[in-house]
């Protein structure tokens, strides 16, 4: 019956998108309309073919398929979302490598939406994901909740990557930061979403353990709240059904805040909450003893999805957001240091007795330091969004250099620890393929992410000087162009490291894939363990 | 009264109140006598159930 409702529901999708075709009113709706009908198309041949046949999920086994799948596309995302980084880093410093022959395509412009979402949701969200089914199964000692909707969720998920990365490129999008999707592809993603929230929720429901652990509480948090900043910042009427431009129902400072309460807390929910939860199950596993005070992880959780949610104003120091606002945001994210350092130093100390442990495995080594990382990046943030620091560096490159150490540092290192882990347990291999490529990949990413940081900071504080310099009879000193020009050097040096980070990521896929051809089997369980 | 100063008067009254014992109750809840047993069980959580679901014989309560 359910294999009827689906053929009848992408019929008529693949219809309604052959009609968009022909209609279509710009390049990219066209091109997302054609896409549409093709993958809609498909899978009601699919689905046609497998009609009839009657498939029985197995419950005493974890869906573990689409966690493997999962961690291939994450690894494959990283490469791809580094590689447009570094590539854009070069465009900056070599304006020559925004090609003639490319201009409204690859250009710069079109390009630093697309690494950001690269890294963000299609690397950060696709990892979530699959790091979130894997552990709320373990944790809950249950199956995934709706059979084949988890499947939905995941390719779902990257449907909206490829609409949001192809109508970049093709010019759809609705200026907001990291909200750059245009409505058709937010509406999709809405869908996703609560489908994810459902397969979420309903697993810990049917959880066989009577507390929920804590990675759960991050994950979901990460999952409610995305939901909610979503819906609230892409609230949008389409200029035509058959178009892909919109009108923000927001203005003004109005829009601007809303942008900023989504931009922040897509920070401290998506790229915070989700990736603590990743790291109070990973680093307990790999270091293999409990997270240090259980505690401190309640108090941490509450305490940081109470604040984060305040704290965007401080992207707005002098604009037209009244200072009270803006006030409020930099007082709130002040306040963070302290759940912040709070959660840095559970997950340290969760070594404590274990720091032997740095010495031979690579993989806890990069764990340690994503957390060293998220540390300092939660330390920096709180003090650049005081008032007085913020005039210095806003809008400088100092922020873009706050936002590398956080995301390669503490996302993409606690990440790659969490895809060490998984690939041999998934694959069921004894160990990965090489230890000594583990730690190529460690020192390649740290020395990449030192020489991003450092550059950054020199730029961003040399250009935020030479912007307020003014001389005698108060004239400003500098032109524009001069702190270009004068940044070329430091520009070199951020794309070397961004270079050596997709180096380490390439030796990472690599790696991984030998693990799975090369590395021998675990001997399979012939007889039965005793359970302790 | 307008939309947004109700709600304004409202949010910085009795929702900042609210959300404010809900943080203080929830460190109480924290610190509760026996809390340390039960949360060194939960902490161990994930090193049960790595292979396979938990059968309904063997779902704790």
């Amino acid at each position: 019956m359910l294999n009827y409702i689906k053929l009848i529901a992408l019929a008529l999708v693949t219809l309604f998108a052959l009609i968009a075709a022909n209609y279509a009113r710009d390049l990219a709706y066209l091109v997302h309309a054609i896409l549409v009908a093709v993958i809609a198309g498909g899978l009601f041949i699919y689905t046609l073919r497998g009609t009839g046949t009657k498939k029985v999920a197995p419950q005493d086994e974890y869906l573990d398929s689409v966690v493997r799948v999962g961690v291939i596309l994450t690894a494959f995302w990283a490469v791809v979302g580094f590689l447009v980084g570094v590539t854009i880093a070069y465009q900056l410093a070599f304006p020559q490598l925004n090609f003639e022959w490319a201009q409204g395509y690859l250009n710069f412009g079109r390009l630093r939406p697309l690494h950001t979402s690269a890294v963000i949701f299609a690397f950060g969200g696709t990892g979530l994901i699959t790091t979130s089914f894997y552990v709320v199964q373990r944790t809950s000692a249950a199956r995934l909740w709706g059979g084949n909707l988890a499947w939905f969720v995941f390719w779902g998920y990257q449907l909206f990557i490829l609409l949001a990365a192809t109508g970049y490129v093709l010019g759809a999008t609705q200026s907001k930061e990291y909200a750059e999707p245009e409505w058709y592809v937010d509406w999709w993603l809405t869908i996703v979403w609560v489908s994810y929230l459902a397969v979420y929720l309903g697993t810990i429901m049917k959880r066989k353990e009577p507390h929920i652990y804590v990675a759960n509480w991050f994950y979901l948090s990460f999952i409610v709240t995305v939901a909610m900043l979503h819906v609230v910042n892409n609230l949008s009427i389409p200029v035509s059904i058959f178009g892909s431009k919109s009108v923000q129902v927001f203005a003004g400072v109005q829009d601007a805040m809303t942008q900023w309460w989504y931009g922040h807390n897509a920070v401290g929910f998506f790229l915070t909450a989700g990736f603590l939860g990743m790291m109070y199950y990973f680093i307990p596993k790999q270091a293999e003893r409990p997270v240090f005070s259980y505690k401190l992880s309640i108090i941490h959780f509450w305490a940081l999805i109470f604040i984060y949610i305040w704290a965007g104003p401080h992207h707005l120091h002098y604009t037209a957001l009244p200072d009270w606002a803006s006030t409020l945001g930099m007082v709130f994210s002040i306040v963070l240091w302290m759940p912040s350092w709070g959660g840095m130093i559970n997950g340290l100390m969760t070594l404590s007795g274990a720091w032997d442990k740095l010495r031979t495995d690579p993989i806890i080594r990069m764990m340690v330091i994503s957390v060293g990382f998220y540390g300092m990046s939660t330390f920096e943030g709180p003090m650049m969004s005081i008032r007085a620091v913020n005039s210095l560096s806003h809008y400088t490159d100092w922020t873009i250099g706050h936002v590398h150490s956080g995301a390669l540092g503490w996302n993409g290192m606690i990440t790659f620890g969490a895809l060490y882990y998984l690939v041999p347990v998934l694959w069921k291999r004894e160990r990965l393929y090489s230890l000594s490529m583990v730690s190529w990949h460690f020192w390649l990413a740290t020395i990449g992410i030192v020489l991003y940081a450092a550059s950054m900071w020199v730029t961003g504080i040399m250009e935020g000087l030479m912007w307020r310099e003014v001389d005698a009879n108060g004239f400003l000193v500098n032109a524009f162009a001069d702190t270009v020009a004068a940044k070329f050097p430091m520009y070199v040096v951020r794309a070397t490291g961004g270079l050596l980070y997709l180096g380490g990521a390439i030796i990472m896929a690599y790696n991984l894939y030998m693990t799975v051809r090369k590395a021998p089997a675990k001997e399979p369980l012939a007889t039965a363990v005793p359970a302790e | 009264m307008e939309t947004y100063s109700l709600l304004r008067e409202f949010a910085d009254s009795w929702m900042l109140l609210f959300l404010f014992a809900f943080f203080v109750g929830v460190i109480v809840w924290v610190f509760r006598p026996g809390a340390s047993k039960d949360y060194k069980d939960t902490a161990d959580i994930p090193f049960r159930h790595d292979d396979k679901p938990a059968t309904d014989k063997e779902a704790r309560t």
